[in-house]
């Protein structure tokens, strides 16, 4: 690194390092997942009230609308829906990430933090991090709420874990943006309303619920078109069975290009932010 | 058991702290106005001043939270722009509202500094168990913090600013929300710190808690350093007692403020027939306020010695009563208790 000016001699004297050693950028990132998972432990009642939602509209699709709904050839709608499902559920989850940051800049855990000489990514990633467990068991929970209801894998556990971990860098990615909003709303009420808009136009113009050949041209090209889309027609393939490649590939390139992207946002945003 | 630093290095005898010119603005808010002073290795500053003087954004600044605007601070030496990471490591903070993490056990919160600040393994519970002792915590410490009430908040908050044994400690308001048990042994405790070579910045609203604490004081206001020195010199500068008078009617007390003020400097209050006469020595003042009184015929209803609060300091030191520029507290956070000025009446805007 480069300094303006030599370091002063107390400095030398008391040996300062003047960044965080690099097994601290891992080891801090975990305490701060560490943390937030002692909290999700504490109120488990917040992840099953997660599900609440999911499962109702697992409930609509699957027996009031499912039976108007025409499933592509060969594929009965529940094994439609229920990919659909898994993804909006991590989709909405990854709300929890920018709720989170917001209620720790509100209570001034956050400014505790600056004061440490720990790694500057830790906060974020740590966070994000300890979303990605809560989505896992999410998705456990909604795998289950879907056997129940008559879905089926069709293509092998192995794809179907692949399935699952594809869900889990979907929700990693979608964390980082709801990090940046959470940030930059700086309270939980705003975070959670800021994000609500956003999340919906990706969940519902999509082809999570119902397949896009029957939408308006604009909206079809819109819903072929967006990371949701792509992320579900991965799963569904790689649960359902058929050509996996091409969609996978999308899905990734979607999620890699997102996690890039509002990662070097929200940490510069959580750099700047007083 | 101790709760100091370690003695790592000797102690480079220069000034711990020194701040240069330090500028803050936010928006059109003026909130640091240039502001100098230093403080030397093993010594205690008291910033003292009203709602809003700038005290928070001084710490925040100096614990590498907020870029100054304008001017320079280091910490042992150490630029808190440019080496942000090395003053990290020599700092504690307590900051103005106790931030704990409410879903963690008051144990769980000391270890996870410990990890944070990167303590080796084997010492890091048993640090935190020495703190959670000290302050009092040890037979809530397994509980979440969200079952604490205000004051074991503030004490874990404190505790959490020692976790790593820091030889620059900063105290934003470190009394606020204690019971007077918890007060006197916060005081303690700096003593104990201070013994040890811990140099320390302690924001108050409380001359008697900066009087107590600090080898020197400086007094803010409206972002300005509006006195400065140690508390015997400020005490000398600005009276140490209040003689209050109470007259039955308002015209008593506006002939008795012409009438008194070779003595000392004169207020009227709110209720317009109290005045206040802030001298430096009560008992001689005490005997010319009656004789003159009584040279001229006035009555007064009582007369009471106090010792001087803030605001009489204010009145002495700036000419006006502190201004309340009242920042919003963190909604999560608890509301301060016994905030002096908050009793003021904010009238003028
Ligand atoms: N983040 C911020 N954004 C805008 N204005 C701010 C911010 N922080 C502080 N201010 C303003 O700067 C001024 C100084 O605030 P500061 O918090 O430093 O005062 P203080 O001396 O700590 O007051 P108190 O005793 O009430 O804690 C106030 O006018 C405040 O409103
Ligand atoms: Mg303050």
């Amino acid at each position: 690194m480069t300094t303006l000016s030599p370091p002063s001699p107390a400095a030398e004297d008391l040996g300062l390092q003047d960044r965080p050693p690099a097994s601290a950028i891992v080891a801090d990132a975990l305490a701060i997942a560490h943390r937030n998972l002692i909290a999700l432990v504490r109120t488990p009642t917040t992840l099953v009230f997660s599900t609440i939602q999911p499962i109702i509209f697992v409930l609509l699709f699957r027996y009031v609308f499912g039976g108007a709904i025409q499933a592509p050839p060969g594929m009965s709608y529940v094994d439609y829906l229920m990919p659909g499902v898994f993804v909006q559920t991590v989709t909405f989850g990854s709300v929890n990430t920018g709720v989170g940051l917001a209620t720790d800049l509100q209570t001034g855990i956050i400014e505790r933090f600056r004061s440490l000489p720990m790694a500057r990514s830790a906060v974020l990633a740590g966070r994000t991090l300890a979303d990605v467990v809560r989505n896992l068991f999410v998705i456990i929970l909604m795998v289950a709420m879907g056997f129940l209801v008559g879905f089926r894998i069709h293509a092998g556990v192995i794809p179907f874990i692949g399935a699952v971990l594809l869900m889990l860098g979907f929700g990693f990615a979608m964390s980082w943006i709801m990090a940046l909003i959470g940030l930059s709303a700086g309270n939980a009420e705003a975070a959670q309303a800021g994000a609500f808009p956003f999340m919906a136009l990706l969940v519902f113009a999509s082809n999570a619920f119902v397949p896009t050949n029957r939408m308006p041209r604009l909206l079809r090209a819109y819903a072929d078109h967006q990371p949701v889309s792509a992320v579900n027609s991965a799963v569904r393939a790689l649960a359902g069975g058929g050509a996996t490649t091409r969609p996978v590939l999308v899905a990734l390139a979607w999620m890699t290009g997102i996690t890039v992207v509002f990662a070097a946002l929200a940490v510069g945003r959580y750099r700047r932010t007083a | 058991m101790s709760v100091a630093p370690m003695s790592v290095a000797p102690m480079n005898a220069g000034p711990a702290i020194v701040v240069e010119g330090l500028v803050k603005r936010f928006g059109d808010v003026v909130a640091v106005a240039g502001v100098d002073f230093t403080v030397p290795t093993g010594t205690v500053l008291g910033l003292l001043g009203p709602n809003g003087a700038g005290k928070t954004t001084i710490v925040r600044m100096l614990t590498t939270i907020l870029r100054p605007d304008e001017g320079r601070a280091s910490v042992l030496g150490l630029d808190v722009v440019r080496r942000p990471h090395a003053v990290r490591s020599v700092i504690g903070l307590a900051g103005q509202y106790a931030a704990v993490d409410e879903a963690l056990t008051g144990r769980e919160n000391l270890r996870m500094i410990g990890h944070l600040t990167h303590q080796p393994g084997p010492t890091i519970h048993q640090r935190a168990d020495e703190l959670l002792e000290r302050f009092g915590l040890s037979a809530a410490a397994d509980r979440p913090v969200r079952t604490y009430s205000g004051g074991m908040r503030r004490r874990l908050d404190l505790s959490a600013a020692l976790v790593h044994r820091p030889r620059v400690l900063f105290l934003d308001e470190p009394t606020t929300g204690l019971d007077p048990p918890g007060r006197s042994d916060l005081w303690a405790l700096i003593g104990e710190l201070v013994a040890d070579g811990t140099t320390l910045l302690l924001t108050t609203q409380y001359l008697e808690e900066a009087d107590r604490l600090s080898d020197n004081i400086i007094v803010i206001d409206g972002g300005r350093i509006v006195a400065s020195g140690s508390a015997s010199q400020l005490k000398s500068r600005l009276g140490t007692t209040v003689v209050e008078v109470r007259f039955p009617d308002a015209a008593a007390a506006q002939t008795a403020s012409t009438q008194l003020a070779p003595i000392g400097a004169v207020e009227v209050l709110d209720d317009r027939r109290t005045i206040s006469v802030t001298v430096a020595d009560a008992g001689p003042a005490v005997l010319e306020v009656v004789r003159q009184l009584d040279s001229t015929g006035l009555f007064p209803e009582s007369i009471i010695v106090r010792e001087p609060t803030l605001d009489d300091v204010f009145l002495q030191l700036t000419g006006h009563k502190a201004e309340t520029g009242e920042p919003v507290p963190p909604p999560g956070a608890k509301a301060a208790s016994g905030k002096r000025s908050a009793r003021r009446e904010r009238g003028a805007a």
